[in-house]
This record gives C-alpha cells, sequence and structure tokens, in this order.
C-alpha cells in the first residue's frame, strides 16, 4: 500500500467545464512517485481534458490538484509547467516552422543558445531518439508522424524532470515505431522519472505500466495495478469492452 | 542558436518583389523614370514595413486585431514636429550630422512616447478583450478614434508642416534619373530595422519563442513560459516601431494630420495580410510590393492608386490564400 506521501501527483474530486458543457465529474487519481501510470478509457471518456487539467490549460471547477504536496488547482499553465512538470500534448505541440534544435532549446528553460544544452543529457536523448540526432538541424513539420512524436518526447526530457505526462505517444504510429518507443519509456522509467500516460494501444499498456486508472463519463472507475487488471479478463471486459 | 536556414525558405515569394518592378518597366517606359519610382516605392515599403512589422507579430502571437495600430503612427509623426520644431537650429543647419542628429532624436522621442502609450492600450484596451475577435476590433478602433481627438487637443486639428532638415533636402541625380536623398535613408532604416528585427527573431531565446509563440502559444505556456509578458513585450516594441515609422511617413509626406494613422492602416492591414498573418519576412515582401505598386500606379494611373493595392492583394490571395508565409500550425 503507498502512502500519500509516496504520490507525486493526485487528484480528488477534480470537476471541468468547458464552456456550456461538464466534462470531468469528480475525477481521483493517484499518480505514485517513480511509476509509469497509465490512464486508459474509451473516446471521450475525459482522459485528455484531465492531462490538460492537470497543466492549467482548462482550469478545474472544483476538486484539488496537489503535485508534490503543494495545491496547483489554480495555478498558471507556465507556473505548473516550471514546477518540473513536462507535458506532451495528443497533437504533439511540434513547432513545424522551427529545426529540430530550436524545438529542443525551447524546452531546455535554463540554455539560452544550443551550446548550453547539457551534451550528455542530449548524447543519452539521442540514444533513446536517435531521429533526434539525425535531423537536428531540419525544420520539424518535415519529419515524419513517429519522428515527431520521438522528437516531442526528447524535448519533454530534455531537462531533467520530476513528472512526465503523454497524451497518447502510439497514436498512429506504425508497428514497428510503436516497439522503439516502448523500449525508450522503458528507459525513460528506469532513469527515475515519474510518468502518466493516455493511451489506447493496449499492447504499450500492457508492456509499461505499472500502474492503471480507467475513465469513463468523466470519472475515474477504476484504479489499481497493471499487473491485476491484466489477469482479471473479467474486470477487462467490464472496464475495457476486451480482453488484453 | 544556429542562424537563418536558408535552404528551408521558401524563396519563390522573393522573385515578387523584382517581377513586379520588371514588369513596371515596359509600362513606364524611360529606365531613368522607373529608377526614380522603384526607389521611392522602395522607400515606402521599408517605412510601411516598420509600422506593420510590429502588428503582424502582436497578431501572431495572441490573436489580436488591433486597429487601433494607426494611433501610434500619428502619435510618433506628431511628437516628431514638436521635437523638431524646438530643435530648429539644428534643422536648419546645412551640416548633415546636425541634421541627423536632431532626427535621430525625433525619432527616439517617439519611440519611447509611441512605447509608453502602447503599454497603456494593451493594460486597459486590448487585454480586456482577449479572444474577443468582434470587441477587439470595435474597441481598438473606438481607442484609436480617442488617441486622433486627444492628439487634436493637444496639437490641433490642422495640418502641420513637417519639413526634412536642410541637409536632406534635394536628390542625387544618376543620369537622368533623379533619387531623393531622404528615401535612401528611409531605405537605409528600414534594412537596419529588418536586420536587427531578423535578428533578434532568429538568434535569440526571445526571438525563437517568439516564433514558437506565432505558431502554438498554447505550447508554448506548456513549456513553462508566460506568453503574456511576451505578448506586452512585443505589443510595446510594435507601438514604438510604428511611432519610428509615423516620423518617417510624416517626414516623406512633409506633413502631418490626425487622420494620418488610420489612412496608413488600410495600407498595413494590406501589408500584413498579404504577407501571411505572423509573419514579419511576408510583412516586408508584402510592405514592398505595396510599395512599388502605389508608386507605379500613381504614375501610370494615378486614379487606381489605392484599387491597384487591393488588386493586387487579391492577387497574391488567390495565389495563396494564407498569405505568401503562412504561418504553419496556426
Amino acid at each position: 500500500m503507498t502512502s500519500p506521501q509516496d504520490m507525486l501527483l493526485s487528484l480528488q474530486g477534480v470537476h471541468t467545464h468547458i464552456g456550456a458543457y461538464h466534462i470531468l465529474h469528480g475525477v481521483d487519481l493517484q499518480v505514485p512517485r517513480g511509476e509509469l501510470t497509465l490512464l486508459l478509457g474509451r473516446n471521450g471518456a475525459g482522459k485528455t481534458t484531465t492531462l490538460r487539467t492537470i497543466m492549467g490549460l482548462w482550469p478545474a471547477s472544483q476538486g484539488r490538484i496537489a503535485f508534490n504536496g503543494l495545491d496547483i488547482t489554480a495555478k498558471s499553465t507556465p507556473d505548473i509547467a516550471a514546477l518540473n512538470i513536462a507535458y506532451v500534448p495528443e497533437n504533439m505541440g511540434i513547432f513545424a516552422d522551427l529545426t529540430v534544435q530550436e524545438n529542443m532549446l525551447l524546452a531546455a528553460r535554463n540554455a539560452r543558445h544550443a551550446g548550453q544544452m547539457d551534451a550528455k543529457r542530449l548524447d543519452w536523448i539521442y540514444s533513446l531518439f536517435p531521429a533526434v540526432q539525425k535531423f537536428w538541424n531540419h525544420p520539424a513539420g518535415k519529419l515524419s508522424g513517429g519522428q515527431k512524436q520521438m522528437l516531442a518526447v526528447a524535448r519533454a526530457m530534455v531537462e531533467p524532470r520530476d513528472l512526465l505526462i503523454v497524451d497518447e505517444p502510439s497514436k498512429g504510429l506504425a508497428p514497428a515505431i510503436v516497439q522503439n518507443m516502448i523500449d525508450a519509456f522503458r528507459k525513460l522509467k528506469a532513469s527515475g522519472v515519474t510518468i502518466l500516460l493516455v493511451e489506447q494501444n493496449i499492447h504499450f499498456a500492457q508492456q509499461l505500466g505499472d500502474s492503471v486508472a480507467v475513465m469513463d463519463n468523466g470519472i475515474v472507475v477504476y484504479s489499481g495495478s497493471m499487473k491485476q487488471l491484466s489477469s482479471d479478463p473479467d474486470l477487462q471486459k467490464s472496464l475495457l469492452g476486451l480482453s488484453l | 542558436m544556429k542562424g537563418l536556414n536558408f535552404s528551408a525558405i521558401d524563396t519563390r515569394p522573393l522573385w515578387l518583389v523584382p517581377v513586379l518592378a520588371l514588369v513596371a518597366l515596359p509600362a513606364v517606359g524611360s529606365l531613368d523614370t522607373w529608377l526614380t519610382l522603384t526607389v521611392a516605392g522602395l522607400a515606402m515599403g521599408m517605412i510601411i514595413f516598420i509600422m506593420a512589422s510590429g502588428l503582424t507579430l502582436v497578431f501572431g502571437l495572441m490573436d489580436v486585431l488591433n486597429f487601433g495600430h494607426g494611433v501610434f503612427i500619428a502619435l510618433g509623426a506628431f511628437v516628431a514636429t514638436s521635437v523638431l520644431g524646438g530643435m530648429g537650429d539644428w534643422t536648419h543647419s546645412r551640416e548633415l550630422w546636425r541634421n541627423l542628429l536632431a532626427v535621430l532624436a525625433a525619432m527616439g522621442v517617439a519611440m519611447a512616447v509611441a512605447s509608453a502609450v502602447g503599454l497603456a492600450f494593451e493594460r486597459f484596451i486590448v487585454r480586456p478583450v482577449y479572444g474577443q475577435h468582434l470587441k477587439q476590433i470595435l474597441i481598438t478602433m473606438g481607442g484609436m478614434i480617442i488617441g486622433e481627438e486627444l492628439i487634436k487637443v493637444i496639437w490641433g486639428p490642422l495640418q502641420i508642416a513637417l519639413p526634412l532638415p536642410e541637409a536632406m533636402r534635394g536628390s542625387l541625380i544618376w543620369g537622368e534619373a533623379s533619387i531623393e536623398k531622404y528615401r535612401l535613408m528611409a531605405v537605409v532604416v528600414g534594412l537596419c530595422v529588418f536586420v536587427l528585427q531578423a535578428w533578434t527573431l532568429s538568434q535569440t531565446k526571445v526571438g525563437l519563442l517568439i516564433r514558437a509563440g506565432v505558431q502554438d502559444r498554447e505550447m508554448v505556456e506548456a513549456l513553462g513560459y508566460k506568453i503574456r509578458r511576451l505578448f506586452v513585450g512585443v505589443f510595446v516594441v510594435g507601438s514604438g516601431l510604428a511611432g519610428l515609422g509615423g516620423v518617417m511617413w510624416g517626414l516623406y509626406q512633409q506633413n502631418v494630420t490626425p487622420q494620418m494613422g488610420a489612412q496608413v492602416n488600410v495600407l498595413i492591414f494590406i501589408v500584413i495580410i498579404m504577407g501571411g498573418l505572423g509573419s514579419t519576412g511576408g510583412a516586408l515582401i508584402g510592405a514592398l510590393l505595396v510599395g512599388l505598386m502605389a508608386n507605379y500606379t500613381g504614375f501610370l494611373m494615378p486614379k487606381l492608386a489605392l484599387f491597384s493595392n487591393i488588386a493586387l492583394m487579391a492577387a497574391v490571395l488567390l495565389w495563396r490564400p494564407q498569405g505568401v508565409y503562412p504561418v504553419a500550425n496556426r
């Protein structure tokens, strides 16, 4: 049993409205420190809204979001990111007109020019995502979908972060690229970073997940370990409508 | 940081300016007249670029349609009448350096005043209507009307002469072509502003943030940067540049009126739409095209001068509906 101190991120009764629509209806979610937590659920369940609410991109209308024990519910997006939280949105958020290098430099908040980026860390990132090094001086808009996704995750990790939030990293990727991405996330996890992933690809989820939360209709309907969910076909069917 | 990646630049729009100039040559007939008109057009284009470059970034960064931009232009020009009027000894001198210092002083004060007013304009007029385009149009136009009236209160409602300092008058004669000295100076100042702006945008982290913010401001915020602070900075610098452009436009026309900002606004919007909203490179090409077109048609078919620019914009938008350099992700 993990204690509240072991939770890096915790959401309690979070509601979110977007215009006239009530999307999240009291989300409770715990992200244990040093683990990879998966947020699963069908389309429209509220997964992306949950991530955007954590990042302050859509404000929570009710409830509490705590990061490292600090209440971040009312903080602005830049202030939340400055707490060492990296976010990769569903559309990857790549700046197409900028080069790969410039995309990376933007995320390196402590560097004013490329020479000030941590060379050792860059070498480590190149080993995880070789495409980043290969296309360093190319416009990011010219990369393939898989390369863009690699750049998006690499950019999020250009400086050490405490929490990495990624919305559907395997979306639209070819199976071979998905396997590369799984390997990269494994290495990221081994580096000690806490990861929160929204994912639809069950193969991806099963290989990486430590803990899992399943959402439906704007609430978390199940929280537990990935192992437990993987070993219980009835539970899978009832929550996700499929067997893993 | 790496410099501009020229291999990645779409060079086709760059040909528009020389192509327009070459197409005009047979229509004008005389090479000397064509040279005079071309230099005048480039000078006018550079001044319009100085005024428009801030506005295109303001729109690109925050989707703010500032129809009040013209008031900073008029303000800059009127401040110049006061500064240069108070430096009569310097402007009437035949020594070029004294003239230049007087004009530089006028430019400096005009930019400072326009920037300060821009800061207040952003805080009290623009900030309450972020994300609401219709309200932005109404309130910024209202702001411009109030600004114009305040200019009338301070400087009076009538046209004021803004003569060129002594040593900047006259022309350089090259063959049969006559090239006004001031127009050459305007081209040089415009190029300096463009180079400084291009350097800032391509070589500094602030420039990188502006370019990124124009494409996807939400992602810039998610990376930990406060884009509103950046926007205020761009708005203030853009207002200052409009003030600088106002001084240069006033000296170009040699007179100023409280309505001059509203009149130039039309040209500026044509320029930034044609260039691609948010693109400074596009704004430069758009401004040069507008300057050249206005001078060629002013000579060939004076009655069609303004219409010709609108026709030019329509032609460019038929070719590239998002402008010559569309900003990605928008």
